[in-house]
This record gives structure tokens, C-alpha cells and sequence, in this order.
């Protein structure tokens, strides 16, 4: 004796983008809050101890906010011309910025006015940074040079001016504190050792490096550059690991989040994209409203801070962990209750004998396995299966169709009802998955509640809704019918014919299409 | 096949099948014992009313038996002269039962007669005191049944209901109208009686079921009405109390009604399949529901499932064909609706059952519901094809699985699922059969009458994290002048395709898809192709409808020969080069086995059955047979199978012409018949077990003769001793069957008379395969013995020498 088989429900598979941990951890994010900035946002930069606040660099200004604050806690502004790249020294209480006329200054959180100012450069300063032993900071600048100061003396330690063209992005090695790269737009990096008199090693980057990055292992460098986010591996000299092209314009900023599991890159094409450290695959984009200069990731993750061309200041905040306190509520049984009887371990000489598995069917298989026809098609007409799973309700449809019961099924409903059922179908008979079955049903409608028609508007309005449906689909399948029909006379031509008549349908569209245009 | 059940002291289950009556045993579904003695179908059996250890049987051969069925052994045999259609021996008749025969004279009217057991000291007694109790009765078994205590008895047929009182000799007739009504449809299907109270229950062709009282009067009576069931009901039985009674229908439900009244009923649903007889144990504890696919299900009396006894599934049409399974060497084919059993030939038993469609079966007349039509196994049998179909003509619902053989949990798996993978009828399916190159190279190749062909290949899906990784997809598709595809076969290699086109042949390159060459033999399409293999694998063979088998050379494209022959059938051997051909001509079916180099046959078989031959099937043996007959050579490495249209299995056996003609093998036929059903199963088996004897008792003629002689000394040491002759009627046998035959030739013979009876069952079943020429044979040798052996097998020689030179090949056209 069988059991009862539910109803087959084809699943179909799901077109688009695939739902995976990384989509759902990426999306945790709450609707970002907009600052305008003066400017456009040339660098963002968290500081490395609680709370967190970050520097945003913008047009002559650098002001900090604090985690949730949506007006500065605390501007610098004594910058006669454009503030370039505020960085946060390692604890988080130093704070150096180049600027446009060339000088870079070294202020105290706590203070206003810079503690030191470091004159060298003949150009703008764009890169600073610390190096990790906290004491010496380094810069690049327009006239293409990269220099390497003393703090306590506020003195040049070393001048390299070994790139060609402006030094545009630089950053220092967490292992190494004598170690620190800088990239330039004369496509190259290069890694400098503050022992030596020249660079250690040159990177051949392509295009105009606009942003670099190294691993907190200090062993993979990654360099962003025209369209490029290469990936290179210093201890192997410099080798390339990997090349990414995921954006379409440049890449102007890159980021990597604090477990170090996934590099995030941001573009002129308004994307920001997620990368695998171990796969390289993209796993997530954002969207923004315009090209994206810079980029930051709190520690945690917390917050996400893009800055814009437009000086628009994009902050997302991740939505705090939802707890489950429902099942918290319900009384839950005694540990005991779970024990009970598993921890025995059954000898060779008993039998073992299984609790039978209790089936959970579905309403609507238990009213067609008692042959209840009109209430198990009302079963799959309520809203929640109607809307989200129209596919069950397809399928049920075609088990009573199979089974012969459809057209009682259908008949003897109300006006409501006709309208629901009429509503579903005029919405979902072009689906082509759902159109063959969808078709009987609407013609064994038309056909039961024909003799009413004109008894109720809102029938009638489904009615015309559905003609309208169907007549809007077959004049799309009649255009696509003729698109390949020119596209089969520029295939004739391309391809040599054989003698031997040899026809290959590469699409399934065409039989797809004739099958529906018989439906009707 | 089946026929009635009914159970003794509730630990056996006797059933009527064809020409048997088996004794299962109700505990543990076994089968105990076969008792075979008549000459046609046993179409009654029923318990000694008066003593529960004996059974009478009747068969169309018309006879009645009274068995003691503990031992299986026949006590009496009652020749009555006529057809017996059904048996009924109630209680209350001391001496005479009462069966149903043709009237004399007319055609298709039967009559309830009282046969007289004459109580004579013989075996055999004739029983020639006949009296009519009831004129113009059903043919059926459940169209009549015997009343409380045997004081009337009830009989149905068309609208018309009789009872006739024995005590008062009084015939009542009741009759209903004709006239259907809102869908209802009077006819009696069948009646029952209940057991204490005066009350008949009949079914009827519409469902419902009738309780009949007060029918002494004529005008008084009362029905009621029980509507359940929504097609005929088959079959009615009441408890032992009367307090239940039980029905059942195509529904396949038992539905239990308690105290005659329609509001009380139980249920017991989904039984598999249509029940046809539904019987009671004496003691009320079991029932047993017999349904239309060979199998006996046994219900607690809370109406509980309990246990099934299942034989060979016997579908209503193989659609699939009889595919071999290669991993278990399996027959496949279809099962019950909607699934597939693997029936293993070695050892004659269903391996599984595997469900394909997975949707609930309704059992309702008239629906289209999808069933399996056509299954491929990859070469390795890790793979599987199933293709299924609704049975709508114009717009069939089609869906192509594929199942992976998993190998922990030993079954197949579904592995991806194609929703109309052609827009019309799938007429044929193959894999590419390549050993060595794995699964990488597997394709799948389907053609269907929307015109084109389509290759299908495996696709590997790169993500690491989905739960598959291979799924199939549509590789290509191809079409010629918009015909419709009917065929395809891969050539042995894999490298050529060929489909048939109506008419024509194509020829395709697998790796590219290119259109190599097409052939064509006008008038007729195409019914059958095959590549040849092996030493043969240049040469393509077709069949057309117009009768001609052609073989085209592959290298040269041209025609090599050709001959005029009407092909049903083309099965290539996978192991040999050698071709199986089975032609149908004015009503007999032959067998041409070729190889495609040479136009002449290797072997000939006229009027193989009398029956069309729908499917073969060549099945791998374990080992190479080793075959001293060059004629039988082409089985060696596999054995031929076919299955006809009336759903019988047969195949061909390779013993030799001498070997069958040794005195002792009593196994006639050159075809050994099978019947697709539990009985051919054991029948099978014994067969064997028999042939296996055969061989073993080869050359030592000592030792032949005393297993000769050993059925006559097991019959006397096995009959119970109170059926036994008197033991100095015994002795002379006894001692006989002992001495050594050369001595003593009547010995012999009796020890052969014996041996005759007790393998008589075996012979009847051979049925018609045997020629005339070959029993004149054996029974002349049995008769003379050793010394004309020799001369026999000359003889034989000698005649099939004339036989082959009459029958050749060139002969046939």
C-alpha cells in the first residue's frame, strides 16, 4: 500500500543574481545618511581606536565626525587651498594631511593648529602617511618626489625622486616599519626601504596608479589603476597574481574590510565592488548616485563612508542583530525532555525499532487526497500562496486538470472569487512556464462564466483585462517571430551552405514561440 | 491469471493460477506448494465443507479435483464431461456441488447445475448425474452465491436478479430498469449472501451496492442502497458474523461497511490497483484482496495493511521495450503505472520497483494520466533515460528525466528534469555507448516527430557551492527536410549517428554535427535501424514497413544487399556481431539471426509462436555458455528474450537437439514458454532445476536409471499413508524401481509411467511450440530404448539437413 504522493510542484530555477552569505551580509547595511561636503572627498580615513570617528578630507577643510553624528565634531581648517588625504597615526591621537601649496601638516586631535608642518615639497602633497613605527611620516607629491620625515625633529629624513610623473597614493607596511610604497600616474609602484638610497622594487602597474594597498601580511600588494585592480605578490618580487576588470572606468579607491577576507574597490562608475580574497570573484556591488573618489570601511565593518565628486558623503550603518526574543517568550521544555532515552546506545542482540516519520502535507494535498476539488483550488487562491508561489497554484491546477475536475472546480464561484481567479490568470498567463495551463483554465472560465458575463463590472473589467493581456503577448511574439526571422537571413548569409539542407535552431525560442501562438 | 482465494485455518492462502492451485502460507508470503493436475484454466476452488484439510478445484478441462492440499496431493479426480465455468460447494449439499456450464446447444448461455460426487473406490470417477437448478446464469464466479445455510440460491445477470428456494423449489425473479439514469447504471456486477440473515448484497456497474430483504414474496421485497464506490463495484464480501461487509472497485480502496448502513464505513485506500476479488478466512481474523496485477494483498480484520504477495508486474502495454539493465543484467520494463521494475531473469524475481512519474496514480476510468514510454541505460547503467508522456495525442505533456545511479544508497537518483524536451511524441532515445572514455563523452540523443533530433550533453556546473554538479542540457539540434525522426543509433564507436528520417537514413558525425551521408530504400519508412558490430561495424542495417530489410556499406555508401523480408523486430546482439531479425508473416512469427557481412542467415526459425513478437531483447550471460551445436553458436555469449502481444516471455534455449532427446529429459520444446506471471516464475525454476538434472545425468547409465526409477520410490515414501494403495500392490514397484533397467524393461516402464504423471504439469505448459516431429521422437526413443538412440540421432541429423536446405534463406523470397 502506497502512500500519498503531494502534488509535484516544478520548481522553477531562479533567474538573476544568487542569494549567498555574502549578498545577505552585505545588504545588512541601514539607508545610508547623506553629508554634504564642500568639496569633492578625496580621502576618508577611520581612526584606529574606539570610537571610531574618521577624518573626511574635502575641498580646504578636514573635518571629523564621530560615529553617528551627522555634523563634525571637530574641523581643520587653517589650509589656505585644498586639504589632501588626512591620515590617522596608528593610536589614533596624530592626524597628518598634505595640502595644495605643497606643505604637510601634522595636527593633535585635540588641538586646532598643526603641531608641525613639514615644508619640502616644491607641489601639492597628496599622499601622507605614518609608517609604523610612528615616528616618521611619509608624503608624495606633484613634483614626483617621496619624501620620509622626522617627527620629533620635523626634519627630511631621505628624498626619493624616482618616479616620473606625480606620486599620487602611497601607503606603509603594518609588518616592516622601515617598509612603505607609493604609486604614481607614471604607471609604476614602488616599494621604498627608509635604510636604502633608492627603491627596493618597481611594479609595473599599466595605467595610472591611483590607489594602493598592502596586505596585513605585508606579502600581497594591491595596485588600482585605469579600468585595473592588479594584485601582486612582493615576496616573489613583485610578481602579478591577479588582474581584476569588474569596472568600467577608473578605479579610483580600495579598501579591505577588517578581517581581511575582502578587498573593496570603488569607481568612477559609481560601483563599489566586493572581491573574495580567496576566489578574486566579485561577490557584491553597491550602487551610488556618482562616481566614487574614496572609500573607507570601519573596523567591525560597522560602517561603510564613501565620498563623491560631488562632495557627497555616503555613510551606511549596519542594522544591529536582530534577536529572536519570540522564542525566548515560549516556555521551552527541560533539557531532560531532549535527553531522555538518546543516550542509549542500542546492543547488538535488540531491535531497533524507528518512530514512524509523521508526513506534513499541505492543505491543498490533503483536500485533493480526500478528492475535495473546489476547496483545494480554493486553498491555493489564497493571497499569500496566490502572490508569492504561483507556481503551486499552477501546479494544483494542473493536478485537477489532470484528474478531470477542473471545470467543477471552476464552477459555481461568486463574484469575488471569478474576480480572483480572473485577476491571477490575466496576470500570469504570459509567463511561459504557467501559459499552457493558464490557457485551458482561462477557456473553461470563459466558457462556464460566459452566460453571466455582463452581470457584474468588475468581472467584466477581468475579462477585458485578460483579452488585453493575451493581445499584448501575441503582438510581442509576432515582433519576435520577425527579429528572427531577420536574424535567420544574416545567419544564411554568414554561414556556407552545404548542398545538403541543414537547418539548427542554436535558440529554443522559435518553438517556443509557435507553441504559444497555437495557444491561441 | 488469477483466479479465487480462500483461506483454510487461516495459516494458508490458496489461489487459483492458470492451471494451478498454490498454497501460500500466510505468514510468511511463501509459497508452499504448486499443485498442477489440470489440463486448462482452474476457474473455481473451494474447501471441503465438510472436511477444512481438502479442496475441490474445477477447470475448464472439465474436471473436478478434491485435493488434500497439506500435502499436495490430488485424492479424486471427477470427470463431469463439459466446460465448468465456477464451483460452489455449500454446506448444506451432502454430496454434490454445484458448477456453472455452457447450455448445450446455445452460445453463451450458461446454467447452475448440482453435480452428484459419486463415492466410487478409484481415482478416477466419472460424474455424469447433472440436474439444472438455474437457467440463463452469469459466467462469472461472482454472479451467483449460495444463501443462508444453503437454503437458496441467488443469481444475477445483465438488470435481473433470481432466487431459488430449494425446500419450496420456488423461483422469485426480481428485475430492475434498464434505463439509465443520471449517470446510474443498474447492472449486477456480483452478489454475495449474508452468512445468518436473509439478505443479499449486489453490486452494480454504477457503484452502487443493493441490500435485498423479504425477497420470499414477490411484490414485498425492500432494497436499500449504498453508494460509495463511483464505477463498478468488483467484488462484495461479508464477515463471518455478517456484522461487515467488504467492497471494492477500480478505486482500488476496500471499503469496510459496518451494520448495513451507509454512515458507518472505513476505509482503506490506495491499494495499488484495481481489486477484483476480495475473500474472508473462516475464522474472520484475515481478508485478501486479489487485484489485477498479479498480486495478493492480506488485511488485518481492523482493516489494516498486513502483507502482499507480488509477482511479476503484468502491465497493460510495454511501452518502454525490454531494456537490459547492464549493472544488474536486469530486464526492465514498465511496472505498475507510472513506475518501473527491474525483473532479474537469473534468479525469476522483481528486483525493484523504481517510481518515475512521482504523482498520485488516480484509479479512474478514462483519465489521461502520464506514463513511462521509453528508458535508456548508459553503457556502465550509471545513467538513466526516462521519458514520459500524458496521453493526450495532439498535445502530449512531455517530460525527459535523467537519474544518476547513486551508489550509497544503491538506486537511481533524479538528477535533472526536462519539461517538453521535443513539442510532439518522443519516437526514440539512445545514449552513446562508449566504455573507455567515461562520462565525459556521454550524450544522449532523442528524436520525436516535431521533425528534428536533439543531442543532449552533460553540463558541469562550475559554482562550488550548488548542491550538483552536473545537470543536462540541449547540445544541438538537428532536422532533415522536415520529417519526422523515428529512430537513432549510435554506431559502436560513437563516432556516427544515425537517425531515421521517414524514409530516410542520415548519417551524422557525433563530434561536429555534420550531415555525412543519408540512404534510402524506397517505398516504406524506416521501422528499425542498428549498426553492425565488432568485425562488422562498417555495415548499417534498416527495416522498412514495405518489407525489406536493407544492410548499406558505410565506407562505400552504397546498398550491400538487401532482402525481402517483413522485419518487426531488429535487435543486435551488444556482445556479438550477430543480428536478431523477427519477421511477422500471415500469422506466425520467425526468426532470422545474420551478421550484416554476409546475406545469408546463420540460423533460421519458422513459426518461432503463433503470436506477434512486439520486443526482444539479447540479455549478457554471466559467462560465455559453452555450445557444441555450431547451429547455436550466436548465443553463446547472450541469451535472446522476446515478448509477444499477448504479454508472454520467451526465449530461446541452446541445448542442442541430442541433448533434449536423451530418454530421461522430458523438456520438449526448442522454445521454453514462459508466461509472464508468479506461476512461470516458479514454474521457471523448476524447468531449470530440471534441465540442470538432465545434464548432470549425461553418460553414466546405471546412475541415469536409478534417478529414474527415484520419483517412484519418493512418491511412495512422500504420499500420506492413507491414501496409499494396499502395500503388496506396492512391492512389485518398489522393488522394480530398484533393479537396473537393462535387465528388466518393464521396470522401466513403469518407473516412466510414474515419472510421466508427476511431470505431466510440465508438459501442458509447453503448449504449442513443440513440433509434431519432435514428440514422435521422444516417445519412440522412451519406448526403444538405448540401442535405437543412435539411429534417432541420425535421423534427426539427417532431417535437419533436409529442414535447412527446404527453409533457406534464399527459399523465403
Amino acid at each position: 500500500m502506497a502512500a500519498y504522493k503531494p502534488v509535484v510542484v516544478q520548481a522553477c530555477p531562479k533567474l538573476g543574481e544568487r542569494i549567498t552569505q555574502d549578498t545577505l551580509y552585505w545588504r545588512g547595511y541601514k539607508t545610508p545618511v547623506q553629508i554634504k561636503e564642500f568639496g569633492a572627498v578625496n580621502k576618508i580615513d577611520f581612526s584606529p581606536v574606539p570610537p571610531y570617528n574618521y577624518a573626511v578630507t574635502a575641498s580646504s577643510r578636514i573635518h571629523i565626525y564621530g560615529r553617528y553624528s551627522q555634523e563634525p565634531i571637530k574641523t581643520f581648517s587653517r589650509f589656505r587651498d585644498a586639504a589632501y588625504c588626512a591620515t590617522y597615526r596608528e593610536d589614533g591621537r596624530l592626524l597628518a594631511a598634505g595640502s595644495e601649496e605643497g606643505s604637510v601638516r601634522l595636527f593633535d586631535i585635540s588641538g586646532k593648529a598643526p603641531l608641525r608642518q613639514f615644508e619640502g615639497h616644491a607641489k601639492p602633497v597628496h599622499v601622507v602617511g605614518f609608517l609604523s613605527d610612528k615616528y616618521r611620516i611619509f608624503s608624495g607629491g606633484d613634483d614626483y618626489s617621496s619624501n620620509l620625515w622626522d617627527i620629533p625633529s620635523s626634519t627630511e629624513i631621505v628624498s626619493y625622486s624616482e618616479h616620473t610623473d606625480y606620486v599620487r597614493c602611497g601607503c606603509a607596511s603594518k609588518v616592516n616599519a622601515d617598509v612603505f610604497i607609493t604609486g604614481s600616474y607614471d604607471h609604476t609602484v614602488k616599494l621604498f626601504d627608509a635604510r636604502t638610497k633608492s627603491s627596493v622594487m618597481t611594479i609595473e602597474h599599466g595605467h595610472p596608479v591611483e590607489s594602493v594597498l598592502l596586505f596585513p601580511s605585508g606579502g600581497l600588494l594591491v595596485s588600482a589603476g585605469g579600468r585595473y585592480v592588479k594584485v601582486w605578490d612582493v615576496l616573489k618580487g613583485g610578481q602579478l597574481l591577479v588582474s581584476l576588470k569588474n569596472h568600467h572606468k577608473t578605479v579610483t579607491c580600495l579598501c579591505l574590510n577588517s578581517s581581511g577576507q575582502r578587498l573593496l574597490s570603488g569607481s568612477l562608475d559609481r560601483h563599489v565592488k566586493i572581491y573574495s580574497t580567496t576566489s578574486y570573484k566579485v561577490v557584491h556591488s553597491f550602487n551610488y548616485a556618482t562616481s566614487i573618489l574614496s572609500l573607507a570601511l570601519s573596523p567591525e565593518d560597522e560602517t561603510i563612508v564613501v565620498g563623491m565628486t560631488n562632495g557627497v558623503l555616503n555613510v551606511k550603518h549596519r542594522k544591529p542583530e536582530e534577536k529572536n526574543e519570540k522564542s525566548q517568550k515560549k516556555r521551552q521544555p527541560a533539557y531532560r525532555t531532549y535527553v531522555k532515552g538518546r543516550s542509549y546506545m542500542p546492543k547488538q542482540e535488540d531491535f531497533c525499532v524507528s518512530k514512524p516519520v509523521k508526513r506534513v502535507l499541505r492543505k491543498y494535498d490533503k483536500l485533493l487526497r480526500s478528492f475535495q476539488s473546489s476547496k483545494a483550488l480554493d486553498a491555493v487562491l489564497e493571497p499569500p500562496i496566490m502572490l508569492h508561489t504561483p507556481e503551486v497554484t499552477v501546479a494544483v491546477m494542473q493536478e485537477l486538470h489532470r484528474r478531470g475536475t477542473l471545470r467543477s472546480a471552476l464552477a459555481g464561484r461568486d463574484e469575488k472569487q471569478v474576480n480572483l481567479l480572473l485577476t491571477f490568470v490575466a496576470r500570469r498567463v504570459i509567463e511561459p512556464r504557467f501559459t499552457p495551463v493558464l490557457v485551458t483554465v482561462a477557456d473553461m472560465i470563459t466558457d462556464i462564466y460566459q452566460p453571466v458575463v455582463g452581470q457584474s463590472a468588475v468581472v467584466d473589467k477581468q475579462f477585458l483585462k485578460l483579452k488585453e493581456a493575451i493581445g499584448k503577448e501575441i503582438d510581442y511574439q509576432e515582433e519576435l517571430l520577425e527579429v528572427l526571422g531577420m536574424m535567420d537571413t544574416l545567419f544564411a548569409t554568414f554561414t556556407k551552405k552545404r548542398d545538403t539542407c541543414l537547418e539548427e535552431n542554436k535558440s529554443n525560442g522559435l518553438t517556443e514561440i509557435i507553441e504559444t501562438n497555437r495557444n491561441y | 491469471r488469477w483466479g479465487n482465494a480462500g483461506f483454510p485455518p487461516c495459516r494458508y492462502l490458496l489461489c487459483a493460477s492458470g492451471d494451478f492451485v498454490k498454497v501460500y502460507s500466510v505468514n510468511t508470503e511463501e509459497t508452499l506448494r504448486l499443485m498442477g493436475g489440470h489440463a486448462d484454466l482452474v476457474t473455481g476452488i473451494q474447501l471441503n465443507p465438510h472436511n477444512h484439510m481438502q479442496l475441490y478445484s474445477a477447470s475448464l478441462d472439465g474436471t473436478i479435483k478434491l485435493w488434500d492440499f497439506m500435502d499436495g496431493i490430488p485424492i479424486k479426480t471427477f470427470t463431469v464431461g463439459s466446460k465448468l465455468l465456477a464451483l460452489y460447494a455449500p454446506a448444506s449439499a451432502e454430496d454434490s456441488v454445484f458448477v456453472v456450464i455452457p447450455k448445450k446447444g446455445e452460445r453463451d448461455t450458461f446454467q447452475l447445475v448440482s453435480v452428484k460426487l459419486t463415492k466410487g473406490a478409484g481415482q478416477d470417477l466419472e460424474a455424469k448425474e447433472l440436474s439444472v437448478v438455474l437457467d440463463g446464469v452469469g459466467a462469472s464466479v461472482k454472479h451467483i452465491a449460495f444463501g443462508r445455510g444453503g437454503a437458496y440460491v441467488v443469481s444475477v445477470k445483465g438488470v435481473n436478479l433470481q432466487v431459488y428456494f430449494f425446500k419450496r423449489k420456488l423461483l422469485n425473479r426480481f428485475s430492475l430498469s434498464t434505463v439509465k439514469k443520471k449517470g446510474g447504471d443498474n447492472h449486477f456486477s456480483c452478489v454475495v449472501c449474508h452468512p445468518t440473515e436473509d439478505c443479499i448484497a449486489t453490486g452494480h456497474a454504477d457503484g452502487k451496492i443493493r441490500l435485498w430483504r423479504n425477497f420470499h414474496h414477490k411484490k414485498e421485497y425492500t432494497y436499500s442502497t449504498l453508494h460509495w464506490h463511483h464505477d463498478v463495484v468488483m467484488d462484495l464480501a461479508f464477515s463471518m458474523e455478517g456484522t461487515r461487509l467488504l467492497s471494492g472497485g477500480v478505486e482500488s480502496v476496500l471499503v469496510q461497511w459496518h451494520n448495513e448502513s451507509s454512515c458507518q464505513k472505513d476505509f482503506l485506500p490506495r491499494l495499488g490497483s484495481p481489486i477484483e476479488y476480495i475473500s474472508m478466512s473462516s475464522d474472520g481474523a484475515l481478508c485478501c484482496t486479489l487485484h489485477t496485477d498479479n498480486r495478493i494483498t492480506i488485511i488485518n480484520s481492523n482493516l489494516r495493511f498486513s502483507r502482499s504477495i507480488q509477482g511479476l508486474i503484468k502491465s497493460r502495454d510495454v511501452k518502454t521495450g525490454l531494456v537490459v539493465d547492464p549493472r544488474t543484467k536486469a530486464l526492465v520494463l514498465n511496472g505498475e503505472p507510472g513506475h518501473l521494475q527491474f525483473y532479474s531473469l537469473q534468479s525469476d524475481q522483481q528486483l525493484f520497483s523504481l517510481d518515475i512519474v512521482q504523482r498520485q496514480y488516480i484509479h479512474q476510468a478514462g483519465l489521461k494520466q502520464s506514463d513511462l514510454v521509453k528508458v535508456a541505460f548508459s553503457a556502465q547503467g550509471t545513467w538513466l533515460a526516462t521519458v514520459e508522456e500524458s496521453e493526450e495525442v495532439t498535445d502530449p505533456e512531455l517530460q525527459l528525466k535523467l537519474w544518476f545511479y547513486h551508489e550509497e544508497t544503491q538506486s537511481f537518483r533524479l538528477n535533472t528534469r526536462i519539461n517538453t524536451p521535443h513539442d510532439n511524441h518522443i519516437t526514440d532515445m539512445c545514449f552513446r555507448d562508449m566504455d573507455e572514455l567515461g562520462d565525459d563523452s556521454l550524450i544522449l540523443v532523442t528524436t520525436g516527430r516535431d521533425c528534428v533530433f536533439k543531442v543532449w550533453g552533460m553540463i558541469e556546473d562550475t559554482d562550488p557551492e550548488a548542491q550538483q554538479s552536473m545537470s543536462w542540457s540541449c547540445d544541438f539540434v538537428g532536422s532533415y527536410h522536415n520529417y519526422q525522426a523515428t529512430n537513432c543509433c549510435f554506431s559502436e564507436d560513437g563516432s556516427l549517428l544515425a537517425v531515421s528520417f521517414e524514409e530516410t537514413v542520415t548519417v551524422w558525425d557525433s563530434l561536429t554535427w555534420d550531415l555525412k551521408c543519408t540512404f534510402c530504400h524506397p517505398p516504406g519508412n524506416i521501422r528499425n535501424i542498428c549498426f553492425g558490430r565488432l568485425t562488422c561495424s562498417k555495415y548499417l542495417i534498416g527495416a522498412t514497413d514495405y518489407g525489406f530489410l536493407c544492410c548499406w556499406n558505410l565506407l562505400t555508401c552504397a546498398l550491400e544487399w538487401s532482402a525481402h523480408l517483413n522485419v518487426v523486430v531488429l535487435q543486435p546482439d551488444p556482445l556479438s556481431e550477430h543480428i536478431a531479425a523477427v519477421s511477422w508473416l500471415s500469422k506466425e512469427s520467425s526468426l532470422f539471426v545474420f551478421k550484416p557481412n554476409e546475406p545469408r542467415p546463420i540460423y533460421i526459425q519458422r513459426n518461432l509462436c503463433k503470436e506477434k513478437i512486439l520486443l526482444a531483447a539479447f540479455v549478457p550471460r554471466d559467462e560465455p555458455e559453452m555450445i557444441s551445436s555450431e547451429k547455436y553458436l550466436w548465443l553463446r555469449k547472450s541469451q535472446l528474450f522476446f515478448l509477444t502481444d499477448t504479454q508472454e516471455l520467451m526465449t530461446l534455449s541452446t541445448k542442442s537437439l541430442e541433448e533434449r532427446l536423451t530418454p530421461s529429459s522430458k523438456q520438449l520444446a526448442v522454445e521454453e514458454s514462459l508466461p509472464v506471471t508468479p506461476f512461470s516464475v516458479l514454474l521457471g525454476k523448476h524447468r531449470r532445476q530440471q534441465a540442470q538434472e538432465d545434464i548432470d545425468l549425461g553418460k553414466p547409465v546405471v546412475h541415469n536409471k536409478q534417478e529414474q526409477a527415484s520419483p517412484a520410490v519418493k512418491e511412495l515414501l512422500h504420499t500420506p499413508a492413507h491414501v496409499l494403495p494396499s502395500a503388496s500392490f506396492l512391492c512389485t514397484i518398489f522393488i522394480n524401481s530398484l533393479l537396473i533397467s537393462k535387465e528388466n524393461k518393464s521396470a522401466e516402464e513403469v518407473a516412466d509411467e510414474v515419472e510421466m504423471e508427476s511431470e505431466k504439469a510440465e508438459d501442458d505448459s509447453d503448449e504449442e511450440n513443440v513440433t509434431e516431429m519432435e514428440q514422435e521422437d521422444t516417445s519412440h526413443v522412451e519406448l526403444l530404448g538405448e540401442t535405437t538412440c543412435k539411429l534417432s540421432k541420425s535421423q534427426e541429423k539427417e532431417l535437419r539437413k533436409i529442414r535447412k536446405t527446404d527453409y533457406s534463406w534464399i527459399s523465403a523470397f
